[in-house]
């Protein structure tokens, strides 16, 4: 029971690491400038309110540092990035009209036929911008709205300006800053009050350009006594320079609204992803963040809980991975600032070949916040000696009434539980890898069927990449 | 005839040697116990048999049908058909007990059959050992009690159907009730197609599952082999004159 140190690229398995040749109408020059920033707001036709928000934001993002605690962000160069790139003239609806190239890059993701057709609405993010965009008919006919958020700020002004940026304000982070000066893309939603939305709303990502980072930004609005799940899945190709995803994130679940964000992030491994997801959780409503990462150079995301109304609950369920070259950080933020909330954190990380995870959670109760109720579970497991993991718990409690709890563990895999499993007949990557998913299954028996299914594939290639 | 034969075995854990050459050879299709005071070797042997990897074999050898277990993973092992109920069966948080067993028979047979034919045969096992139908999503071994822990290695015993099966203490931490259950159980799997080893104190469970043949294992060696009767006497005397008649002579 040696050697399971090893590790496997997931990155250059055919399926996972690939791109199409680079053909886009419109690509700017790399870095970021006033230019720059206004060039893409006049290209996209914006309002000029959204103009001068970008303007605004890019004073703030120059004049912020980077983030210094976390994972290790030398590496990016601002200045080596091109912030905007558009594949085709404008995003298209109908599937026939997706040109060949990105129907081949869906093919390669093996995102299988009866799905692309059945699921209710696909959207693609081809580079920074959505090409397909569907959505079932009798979702439109009970006003929901999915659509890219470039669309949705043209079509749906009110709602739009009203909501964007009232989660997440430019002057939150450096990054949160940059997203918000040169965003594109993304996914705009709106829920109307008393909607059960029954089939999750699905999303992919992929970045394909080299040096090319990616802004999308997402505003999720779930009306009163609403209901909905977004989904979004990433895989990216593999590139020989490194790449920056800093999107943003924002979503108002309105009173007795019930939203799930779930996002599978499996960036290649010469990605930054910096992402800022924020939610805001109105009086009894309940906000879900179900987040695993796999991918990426480095992660740094903390999915937050704004628990605003009484009776609200936030539920920050994450599952990370970190391989060879790899730091994932990945936390969570629950901010307690009405009675009776609840906010209940489970995390589980995964740390081999000298990958590093670290969980990073800040838990802040208001004074008035009576009755609040916080639990906060982490578990890592580490898989050889040479792979680290670390707990950055923060907690700002204000009022007196209040229930905490918090645990975390560290643990390897045992060698008792690998003879047991194999005693049975299982091979040492089965074992392994049916140990991996038994710890991580809190949070995959959360996701949709098939994105447990991939889950579990990705988790079996791995451990049989570390054997023989 | 398949037999499991251990020969002159030699055993090391982290440097010190605790088989000192033993010698024993079980059939298939008979029932074998194995006794010996605490710290003789019993469960070392069985770790080393089913091919633990921290035991080193210093000397000797295993054969199973005539071919030689060393240097076998225990996963190949198992798919030979041998198979140990542990004397602390380990806790595999998340997976569920019917998972598990799908998965372990996929591994051992090397096919699966129908899942409904799969469940029928799993509750119908459940029945036999008294198993409440739940613990069939429980996670494996994960918050069981001692007894279900033994329990539940039967169980699998009977899904995986080994052709030589070392039961290592299985009769320890069960109430009398459970021990009843649990020896028809493993009666029901004996016949001609399965060999046993029973490591065993207590002369009670050899009331429930006759042996064929008692063993002695005294610090490392097999002392005394012999009929059932071995095994009343040692009930009634203890170790000490066996340890002298083999001392001695
Ligand atoms: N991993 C280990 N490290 C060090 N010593 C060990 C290890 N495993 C077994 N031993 C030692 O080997 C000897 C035999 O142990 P073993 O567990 O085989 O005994 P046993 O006959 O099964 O005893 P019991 O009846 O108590 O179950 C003991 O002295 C034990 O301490
Ligand atoms: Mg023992």
């Amino acid at each position: 029971m040696s050697n399971r140190a090893v590790d496997l690229d997931i990155g250059n398995y055919e399926r996972y690491g690939f791109h199409q040749p680079e053909k886009y109408l419109v690509k700017m020059d790399k870095g970021l400038s006033k230019h720059v920033v206004e060039e893409i707001s006049e290209y996209k036709n914006e309002p000029s309110w959204m103009r001068d928000f970008r303007l605004k934001s890019l004073d703030i993002f120059l004049k912020k540092s980077m983030p210094t605690w976390g994972a290790d962000l030398s590496g990016v160069d601002f200045d080596d990035i091109h912030y905007y790139v558009r594949p085709t003239d404008r995003p298209q609806h109908d599937w026939d009209d997706v040109p060949e190239e990105i129907k081949n890059t869906f093919d390669k993701l093996g995102i299988p036929e009866a799905e692309k057709k059945f699921l209710a609405g696909v959207g693609a993010q081809y580079e920074s911008e959505m090409v397909y965009h569907s959505l079932q008919k009798q979702w439109e006919e009970i006003g929901v709205v999915f659509l890219d958020t470039d669309t949705g700020l043209r079509d749906h002004p009110d709602i739009f300006r009203k909501h964007f940026a009232s989660v997440v304000p430019p002057s939150d982070n450096k990054l949160a800053a940059l997203n918000s000066a040169v965003w594109s893309g993304g996914s705009f939603i709106y829920i109307p009050p008393g909607v059960h939305v029954t089939i999750p709303l699905q999303a992919y990502f992929r970045i394909n350009a080299q040096n090319m980072g990616q802004f999308e930004r997402t505003l999720i609005i779930a009306d009163e006594g609403s209901n909905v799940h977004y989904v979004e899945g990433c895989t990216a190709p593999v590139y020989s320079s490194d790449s920056l995803h800093a999107a943003v994130v924002e979503c108002i679940a309105k009173r007795g609204a019930r939203l799930r964000y779930t996002t599978i992030q499996n960036w290649s491994r010469n990605v930054y992803n910096l992402v800022t997801k924020r939610a805001v959780a109105e009086e009894d409503a309940i906000v879900e963040w179900v987040d695993c990462n796999m991918g990426s150079k480095m992660t740094m995301k903390y999915p937050s809980v704004i628990l605003k109304g009484k009776g609200a609950r936030a539920d920050i369920l994450s599952a990370a991975y970190a391989g060879s070259g790899q730091h994932i950080e990945a936390g969570s933020k629950a901010i307690h600032v009405a009675p009776y909330t609840t906010s209940v954190v489970v995390s589980k990380s995964i740390s081999r070949g000298g990958g590093r995870t670290s969980y990073r959670g800040l838990l802040k109760i208001l004074n008035g916040a009576v009755g609040a109720k916080s639990s906060v579970r982490c578990d890592a497991l580490l898989m050889d000696e040479m792979s680290r993991s670390d707990t950055y718990p923060y907690m700002d409690v204000k009022e007196e009434k209040v229930s905490l709890g918090h645990e975390a563990t560290v643990s390897k895999i045992g060698d008792e539980q690998l003879f047991y499993l194999m005693s049975r007949g299982l091979s040492e990557a089965e074992a392994t890898a049916l140990i991996v998913r038994g710890f991580i299954e809190p949070v995959v028996k959360e996701l949709p069927m098939e994105y447990a299914l991939e889950m579990n594939r990705l988790i079996q290639l791995q451990m049989e990449g570390s054997v023989g | 005839m398949d037999t499991l034969d251990i020969v002159n075995l030699h055993v090391s854990v982290e440097g010190n040697e605790i088989l000192k050459g033993v010698d024993l050879s079980v059939p298939k299709g008979e029932v074998h116990a194995l006794m010996g005071p605490n710290g003789s070797g019993k469960s070392t042997l069985a770790n080393t048999l089913m091919g633990h990897p921290g035991y080193q074999i210093t000397d000797g050898d295993i054969r199973w049908k005539g071919e030689s277990l060393i240097g076998m993973g225990a996963d190949e092992r198992a798919r030979r058909g041998l198979f140990l109920a542990f004397q602390y069966p380990a806790e595999i948080y998340g997976v569920s007990v019917t998972n598990f067993l799908r998965m372990a028979q996929a591994a051992r047979f090397g096919t699966t059959g129908s899942f409904s034919e799969f469940q029928n045969t799993l509750k119908q096992q459940m029945e036999v050992l008294e198993i409440e139908p739940t613990f069939s999503q429980r996670y494996l071994n994960e918050g069981f009690s001692g007894g279900e822990k033994k329990r539940h290695e039967i169980l699998q015993m009977g899904m995986l159907k080994p052709e030589m099966a070392i039961l290592d203490e299985t009769d320890s931490g069960l109430d009398i009730d459970a021990l009843k259950i649990v020896s028809r159980g493993v009666n029901d799997l004996r016949g001609p197609h399965m060999g046993m080893l029973l490591i065993t104190h207590y002369q009670r469970l050899l009331n429930y599952i006759i042996p064929d043949r008692v063993h002695v294992l005294i610090e490392g060696r097999v002392v005394l082999s012999g009929e059932k009767d071995i095994a009343l006497e040692l009930e009634a005397q203890g170790y000490d004159w066996v340890k002298e008649a083999a001392f001695t002579s």
